[in-house]
Formats: structure tokens, sequence, C-alpha cells
């Protein structure tokens, strides 16, 4: 079988791709088609660092999504490498055997990882940090506490040691050098990045030089020359890349470390080019992307200068010629005569490791030295603050910017690669660290290039969100690909939205905003790696180590996550919720017991009052949701006030179900015309001890006069003539508003069951400290209606599912604490101690609690009723 | 990256024992397993009341008291390097006693945690470096 096709890019990298989008830029018109070797399309292998920590999907990571192709008609063969390539002929040979034939082809074959022959390379357990089945092998050990040896202290060293470190493994970077990545940085800086790395969790052993890998039947530890050993179950080889030349070595192309190219990108036959970490240019071999997509343009300009030079040109001697005979071009005359060439890139190279910033650009001068080989004089300038782990340098060869090492400050380092890739002439060079630390985005010439990763400069960008009025940073993302790839630019994307648009960004709310992580970002990372406290979604993803205000949010988002069965960490939660008392402004708590609907009885009311006496409480006083409040309590008292009280904990001091505001209703009163007072028993007491985004307040009314305030509650439940009606987003705080009407139902269970529906959908779905009614106006009533109400489409039976689950594992009463404290000082200082609370009571904490969440879930109205297809339900009453 | 050990290792107590410690000037406050993991507790040292926090890198203690309104620093939210005020949430920093944002210091003492045990030495108190002094030392109840 045999294909034809005008352009054959031959590997699908980033470059491939690269070359594919240069091209369409310019032709609609040229076939082209793109061959791969690995199963899958391409994608963006930068992101694998990435995936190391936050354990996506891999199929995240694909640069483009398969419509693309068929949109832009580039034909793909996914998983079927060229084997065999005659550039004179223009055939190509597919290992399944299919013959391709071509116009031009372009080599993308990048890079395979660079093996060292030691004694055990083979074993199993030695892997490289290439593709995405390496990162699972890697997440796979990591989370079965594999120690973990990863040979290299380059770059990728360093991210694959970080991802394992994230993960809570033990690791250690084997590096043969006396400083971490020796040619981005000079020793100052290296000597800043290794406790840093170090804080993460990663060990680091310089000067080691790894002899062989210990056996026998798979990788047990390493061996240096010293003889010293060290053992591990994974060895991760990063120690560099070597080109894939063997295809065009055979083709009887020019090869040399790569695949020697010219500045059209033409290699030594002018009818195949080659880009990216295969190609090698002015005897540079880059291992990064920015300059793949530098090299993909000026590839793409040359196949579109050659086909417009005529469609039917052959190629002799190693000139392209007229089908005719006529006219000789060689391919490098025809991009010579007033087209764009590709000169060479500077390298700079970002770290991707949470907390730790750290830029190299260019000629960083690692040496040391003063004067270098070729006699330049480098001055170099540099702020170093040991203390904060500061570092910034600047290299200065001739009076022209030639380097930088950011570290630990990285501000203006857009403008420092802008500076280096212009020769900028520099007089002083304290004077340009200066401005670099004060430059904005907004500074920064058009040309100055955001995205390394995906070669966007900062004019398209401005260009993008004027022609495409984009709003927020995620579309920006999304419409120019800046930030797409490491995401380490787009800080400075978000600046340059906000300089265009004059500030106003329609930004998503973070929950951690010194990481600008929003709640779906972080629920992705609690679910995928399975996140059961605070700290492992910090140690994750860095979220809540910053300023840790975001603790009592992740802490919400963890539980509910994990549907309360979470490990509950009391240092993520706010100090009320870990004496379980309101704080008030002297440092004292205040303390409301349950009080189901408002409803109490003679001898609660009187253990209140003996409390309060006994105590010498300052204040007692009635709640705006019916229930006694005693305040000034001493932390130290919380337990013995609680045992004195002997009722459950009403939860006032937390973002949480608070209670149920009810009126007397159809027992006492003439008018009610539902039985409000118990209704609100039954539902807080299916709903009590749940933590909510934010405060959720509820309230029953018996009758359309509203005595309860239903109208203006989170949820209020309001009986009419023949039904109840159910409210929800209501307030009556800083700002009133009268609730939206979510549904008219028939029966008291019905409008339970709807209650705790929605109740589910706003803790599953809100932000954190998003009331319900900025919750309800910004998700949209219909929406909400469509989700709780639709029987059909299954979402409300599991919603209830959930419910269930979440509350089955929640504490009705934290106040059981008094007797089962977390710790022997939960309640008490270190210069304190709590007041005794008589003789235990044995036992009977756990089998309290489990008979009255037993109690509470056997309630009719969370019987599934509406069962559509799947999870046939076991409801204890059903 | 704040290395709260290092300002603890003092040269003259590296090494030392509990009652060269005390020798030292140091007082002892109460075990260590006392205070949980990026939490804290008060603690009361030569009639001053400090906070005494857990922090992934060792102990930390600064005074008891919030320079706004005097909260209990203790009770705050710690974070990696800093605790945040359980009552207006200003932010101080555990290493210097800064104040996230605002003029004022709080004072930061030394903390050792020997045999199980925790030692604290006064540093300079707010009130010697001309700071806000009003509440420095006080219990919040008395605050107030
Ligand atoms: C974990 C990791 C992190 C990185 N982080 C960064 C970073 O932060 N910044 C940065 O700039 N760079 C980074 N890099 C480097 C960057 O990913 C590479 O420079 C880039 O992906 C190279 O792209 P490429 O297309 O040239 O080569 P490759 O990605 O190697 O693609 C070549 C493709 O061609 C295929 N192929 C080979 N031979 C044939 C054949 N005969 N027929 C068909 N197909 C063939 C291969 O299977 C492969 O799919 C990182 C690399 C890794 C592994
Ligand atoms: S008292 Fe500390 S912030 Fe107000």
């Amino acid at each position: 079988m045999t294909t034809s096709t005008d352009i054959l890019v031959i590997g699908g990298g980033i470059a491939g791709q690269a070359v594919c989008e240069a091209l369409r830029e310019r032709d609609p018109e040229l076939t082209v088609t793109m061959v791969c070797e690995e199963p899958r399309l391409p994608f963006d292998r930068v992101s694998l660092s990435h995936l190391l920590v936050d354990g996506k999907d891999p199929e995240a990571l694909q640069l483009r999504p398969e419509t693309w192709y068929a949109d832009q008609r580039v034909a793909t063969i996914v998983g079927d490498p060229i084997a065999e390539l005659d550039p004179d002929a223009g055939t190509a040979r597919l290992a399944s055997g299919a013959e391709v034939r071509f116009g031009r082809a372009v080599l993308c074959t990048g890079s395979e990882p660079l093996m060292p022959p030691l004694p055990g390379i083979d074993l199993p357990g030695v892997i490289p940090f290439r593709g995405p089945e390496d990162c699972q092998t890697i997440r796979r050990e990591a989370a079965r506490g594999t120690e973990v040896a990863v040979i290299g202290g380059g770059l990728l060293g360093l991210e694959a040691a970080y991802g394992v470190a994230s993960q809570g493994a033990s690791v250690t970077v084997v590096h043969l050098m006396d400083r971490l990545m020796e040619r981005q940085l000079d020793d100052p800086a290296a000597e800043l990045l290794e406790p840093a790395l170090r804080e993460l969790g990663v060990t680091v052993l310089l000067e080691r030089q790894t002899r062989l890998i210990l056996g026998p039947d798979r990788a047990r530890g390493l061996r240096f020359a010293d003889g010293e050993q060290l053992a591990c179950g994974l060895v991760v080889v990063a120690i560099g890349i070597r080109s894939r030349t063997d295809l065009a070595r055979s083709a009887g192309l020019a090869c040399e470390r790569g695949i020697v190219v010219d500045d059209t990108m033409t290699t030594s036959h002018p009818r195949v080019l080659a880009v990216g970490e295969c190609a090698q240019h002015r005897g540079m071999v880059y291992g990064i992307v920015a300059p793949i997509h530098e090299q993909a343009q000026v590839a793409a300009e040359t196949l579109v200068v050659l086909d417009a030079a005529g469609p039917d040109m052959v190629v002799e001697h190693g000139e392209l010629l007229r089908d005719d005979g006529d006219a000789a071009t060689s391919a490098t005359a025809v991009a010579t005569a007033g087209r764009t060439l590709y000169e060479g890139s500077i390298l700079s190279a970002k770290l991707k490791v949470m907390g730790v910033d750290l830029v190299s650009i260019g000629d960083a001068d690692t040496s040391g030295a003063p004067v270098t080989a070729d006699g330049g004089h480098a001055t170099s300038a540099a702020v170093h603050d040991r203390e904060s782990g500061i570092y910034r340098k600047l290299v200065v060869r001739d009076g022209t910017l030639v380097g930088a090492i950011l570290m630990g400050d990285t501000r203006g380092h857009e403008l420092l690669l802008d500076g280096v890739k212009n020769a900028r002439e520099v007089a002083d060079p304290l004077e340009l660290l200066a401005e670099a630390s004060q430059a904005s985005p907004a500074d920064l010439p058009d040309s100055a290039q955001i995205c390394n990763c995906n070669g966007v400069c900062k004019g398209e960008i401005v260009r993008a969100i004027v022609d495409n009025d984009l709003g927020s940073t995620q579309e920006v993302v999304s419409t120019t690909r800046a930030g797409a790839g490491c995401g380490s630019c787009k800080p400075t994307v978000t600046e340059l939205l906000r300089v265009v648009r004059g500030g106003q960004v329609e930004e998503a709310t973070y929950l951690c905003p010194c990481r600008k992580q929003t709640r779906e970002d972080l629920a992705a990372v609690a679910r995928e790696q399975g996140c059961e406290s605070v700290s492992e979604l910090s140690a994750a993803c860095g979220a809540g180590r910053d300023c840790g205000a975001c603790k009592p949010g992740l802490a919400y988002l963890i539980s509910e996550v994990n549907s309360n069965q979470h490990r509950e960490e009391r240092h993520a939660r706010f100090i009320n919720d870990r004496v379980h008392g309101n704080i008030q402004k002297d440092g004292t708590f205040s303390v409301v017991p349950r009080m189901r609907g408002g409803v109490t009885t003679p001898a609660e009311l009187r253990r209140i009052a003996d409390v309060a006496e006994k105590f010498e409480v300052p204040c007692v006083k009635v709640t705006g949701g019916q229930r006694i409040d005693l305040l000034g309590i001493k932390k130290e008292d919380l337990p013995a006030v609680w045992e004195a009280l002997d009722m459950p904990s009403g939860y006032a001091y937390a973002k949480s179900v608070r209670t149920v505001k009810t009126c007397v209703g159809q027992e006492f009163c003439r008018f009610g015309l539902g039985e409000s007072m118990k209704a609100g028993i039954e539902l807080e007491e299916l709903i009590e001890g749940l933590y909510t985004p934010h405060k959720v307040k509820l309230a029953v009314s018996g009758c359309p006069r509203n005595c309860a305030e239903s109208l203006i509650k989170d949820i209020g439940i309001v009986a009419i003539e023949g039904g109840w009606e159910c409210y929800v987003g209501g307030g009556g705080a800083g700002t009133i508003k009268k609730g939206e009407l979510l549904a008219k139902v028939e029966t008291k269970d019905d409008v339970l069951r709807l209650a705790v529906i929605f109740l589910q959908y706003y803790r599953e779905n809100g932000e954190y400290l998003e009331r319900t009614m900025p919750f309800v106006e910004r998700v949209g009533l219909e929406t909400i209606q469509a989700a709780v109400l639709d029987e059909e489409s299954g979402e409300p039976a599991a919603l209830l599912e959930r419910f269930r689950i979440a509350k089955a594992a929640c504490d009705p009463d934290p106040w059981k604490e008094r007797r089962a404290p977390l710790h022997p000082k939960q309640f008490a200082e270190l210069d304190s101690e709590a007041a005794p609370i008589g003789p235990p009571e044995g036992g009977e904490v756990e089998a309290e609690r489990a008979a009255a969440t037993a109690t509470a879930l056997r309630h009719p109205a969370l019987a599934v009723t509406h069962v559509s297809g799947r999870s046939a339900e076991e409801s204890p009453d059903a | 990256m704040h290395d709260t050990l290092s300002r603890t290792a003092v040269p003259e107590t590296a090494d030392a024992t509990g009652p060269e410690l005390l020798e030292a000037g140091f007082r002892l406050v109460g075990a260590a397993s006392d205070v949980p993991m990026l939490e804290g507790r008060r603690a009361t040292v030569d009639g001053q009341r400090v906070a005494v926090f857990r922090l992934p890198a060792g102990f930390a203690a600064i005074d008891a008291h919030c320079p706004h309104r005097a909260g209990p620093l203790y009770d705050g939210l710690v974070a990696d390097g800093c605790v945040t005020c359980p009552l207006h949430n200003w932010r101080i920093d555990l290493a210097s006693g800064r104040v996230a944002g605002q003029e004022q210091v709080v004072g930061v003492h030394e903390v050792i945690e020997r045999a199980g045990q925790l030692y604290v030495r006064l540093g300079a108190s707010a009130c010697d470096r001309g700071g806000d002094c009003d509440h420095a030392g006080e219990p919040a109840a008395g605050a107030a």
C-alpha cells in the first residue's frame, strides 16, 4: 500500500507538532502527513514533570485534540515508525511495510535518554524519565514507599526527585559533579538550591560516581566508585539525552551528535529537513522546547518557499532542479533570498519544582572564571541574600548582557531573556538588576518571549486579548497556548491581561491564593492522588504551606472529597473547630448547645441555668437561631461545661449546618398548615454535624405568614395549603434577599429530602466561604433545579447517596472529645490544665455516636425513592 | 525558607544539658509532646506569656499576644513559617516577629527541645524595641 503526501513529518513530538502548525499557518493547501512512533498523538513532554506530581491522566497532556488533525487536514499515522527513508526517491517505508511517497520530509525524531553502560543498567527497576510510562512507574513505586535513587542532578533529575518527594517517598539524587545543575548554575546559586531541595525532602549526594547497579533480580541499590553503597528499589536515570539519528544516518544524511542542518533547517539532502532535539545546528543540539518553535517556523518557511519555487522539483547532486532540468536552485539559495533564517537560540531553563524559583538564562558564567576561552571579559554582578535564599546574577561580556541566574526571586526574567537575545548593552549591571526586579510585563517589548514552552511572545498575547476580547487567564492560555506548557508563565499572562484590560480580569477564585490554585484544581489533585489529609494535599501541590490561611478551606475540601472518611488534622482547622467553641474578642469562647428546632425542655433549661451559675458565665443570651448562648467561657473550662450541660454541640462555631429555626405550626397555631416544629427537628437531625462551604442556616415555617423567617434562610421551608415549599439562597444578614423557590412538593418527607439533596449539591459545588445566596446566583437556579429535581437523570438519587455516606461518617457531637481528647492539651496550654470532669463514662462515647447517626439515617426522607437504573438502593426503610 | 532551627541552635547551648540550659537563662516550659504539629500553646516564662509553636523544622516561640488587639497567637493557624491571629488575621512571621504589612513587631524568643522538654529563653521584648508594648506579656482575658 502506498500513500502520497507533499510533506512528511517524521516523529510526533513537540517538534513534529510545531512543524505541522507552522506549516498550516502559512499554507492551507499542502498535504501533510505526520508519522508517530509512539502509540499516541503528540503530547506535552515538558509537563510530564507535573504529571509526576499531580498524577493527572497522561491524556490531559495531548497537545491538540483529535479533531484538530481532521480540521487542519493533517493525516496521522500512529504507533508505526518510519523504518526506511530514501530521500532521492522521495519514499519512506513504515515498520508495518506500507510505503509513503513524499515531496519533502522533516525529521523530528527527537532524542532518547542516555543510559550509561553500567553493570546492572538493564535490570528491572532501572528506568529513564522520558515518557508517560516512566511517570507511572515512578508514581507507583513512590506510592508504595520504595526508596528511589535518581542518577543525575540536572534539571530533569531534580524534577524527577521532586515528583517522588512530593508523594512522601524517600529519594536521593546522585550527582557526579560537585554542584547541582552545573551547566546552568554557578556555585552560589547551586549552594542555595541544595538546602531548598532538602527542605522538600530530597537528599542530595554530590561527587558520587555510580559504578554499578546492585541486583541480582532487580535494582536493589547503587555502588559508587569509592565503594560506598546506597540501597534503593528504583533507579531513575536522568543524565542526558542522545539525538535519534539512526534513520537519518542510514538515509545517508550527514550526522554528528545530531542531524546536521543549515540555517534553513535543511539537512545535507535538500529534500529533507530536521527540527527539534534530533537536529544539530551550528554545532548545537538543543534539549529544550523554546528553540523547537523557532526552528519549526524557519523550517515551515523553507518548505513553503520551496513549494512556491515549483511543485515538481527533483533532486540531483544535492541540488534542487526543476523537472525540465532548468534553473537549479539550492534550498539554501531559495531561503536566503530574503527569507527567515535560523541563527540559533538562547538557552534558558526554569526549574519546575514548586517552591523553588529558579531561572538560568544564556551564558550564566558558571565557571566563575573572570576571563573566558575566547578572551572576552565577563563581569558579573549579583545580589545575594543567603538568609532569604535569593541570588540574582547578571553576566556581561564586553559591555553586553549575555546571561543571568535568578534564584529565589525570578522577577524580571522575561526582560533579561529579551536583553540577552538582543545583546542589550549594559553599563551598570546592578542598575539593570534593579530595573528587572521592578519590571512589570507592561514594560516588556512586544518581542519578549513570555511562554518559553510554546514560544509565545508578549505581542501575540496582547493581540489575542484585544482581537478576541479575552477576559480570563484561562481563555488567554487556551487561545495563545502561553502557559499551557510548564505553566510557570501564567502569573505573567494574568498580569498582561490586567494591563491590557485596565485591571478588568475575571479570575477564578483561588482556594489557595498563594499558589493560585482553585477549588477544582485542588479537588482534582486530591481525587487523583487519593489525598486523605490536608498534609498530603500540601505535600502534593504546595497549597496551604505559605500563609496557611487557606487550610480550613483545604480541610473542608479534603473532608468533602473523602465523604468525611478523611484523616482529620486539627492544625488545618480554625481554633473554633479545634476546641468546638466560638472564639470571642478576649480569647474566651462561647458555648451553644444543640436545641433542635428551638425546642427545649425544663430539665435542659435547668441544667443550663446551673452551669451558668456554677461557672460564673458572664453572659447568657438567646441567639438569633432560637438557642441559648453561654458567653465568656475559658478554653480550660470547656470540657467541664459540656459535661455539666450534657447536651450535644450546636456547631454554632463552625462553617457547618447550624440550626433549624421553627415557628410553632399546626400543633398549636390556629393558622398552622404544617407541623413546622416536628419537621424542623427532623431536618436538624438529618443534617446536623455536617461541615459546609460556609454556615448554613435553616428554618421551617408552618404557614405562609412565615414566622420562622424561612424566606431569608439558606434553606427555608414553608408549609402551604396541600404541600410544602422549599426556598434556597435567601439571606437576612449583610445583604437581604428572598430565597429562590426551588420547588413545591406534597409531603413533609418530600420536602426534607429535597432540602437534603440541595444541601449536598451545595456541599459539593460551593466555593469555600461562599454562602448559598451568592452560590445560587453564581450557579443559577435552573442549573440547580436540573441537578436536584430531575429524577430521570439519577443525579438526585446519587446526591442523596453521597449525602448518606458523608453523614454516616460525620461527628454529630464533637463535645464528646471532653472525655476522649485528641491530645492531652487539646483544651489547655502549657501553663494551664483543663478543669477535671469527673469519673469517665467508659467506652460509651463511640457507641452513643454510632447510635445517633444510625437513628438519623433511618429517616424516611433519606429513602432513595427514585432509583434510576444503576445503584439499587439498600435504604433501611425501603 | 526560614530555618527556625538555626536560630535555636546557638553555639553555647548546642550540646547543653537541661540543667546547663537553665543555667544559661532558659526556663523549662513543658513537654514537647504537648505541642502538636503546626499548633501553638501558651507558656509562661519569668512571668511573661509566650506562644510556642511546633513547625516541621522545629519549635518557635514569640510573644503570646497579637500587637493588634491582643489576640491569642497560640490559637492561630500555623503555616510553615508564620502564624495567623485568630481574631482579625494579622500574619506574623515566626522567625523575625514581623507583622505582614504592618510596622509592628512581636518579640521572638529562643526555644530548645532537650530530652523531650521545651526550654525557652526570652529574647528582647517588644517593649525593649520600642514597639507597642501595651499588651506585652499580659494574658488575653486581662488585655481586652
Ligand atoms: C520530564 C521532562 C521535562 C522536561 N521539561 C522541560 C522544560 O521544563 N523546558 C524545556 O524547554 N524542555 C523540557 N524538556 C525537554 C523537552 O520535552 C524536549 O526538548 C522536547 O519534548 C523535544 O521534542 P522533540 O519533538 O524534538 O523530541 P521527542 O519528544 O523525542 O519526539 C520525537 C518523537 O519522534 C518519534 N520518532 C522517533 N523516530 C521515529 C521514526 N523513525 N518514525 C516515527 N516517529 C519517530 C519518537 O517516538 C517521539 O515520539 C523536558 C523533557 C522531559 C522528558
Ligand atoms: S488581635 Fe490579632 S489581628 Fe486583631
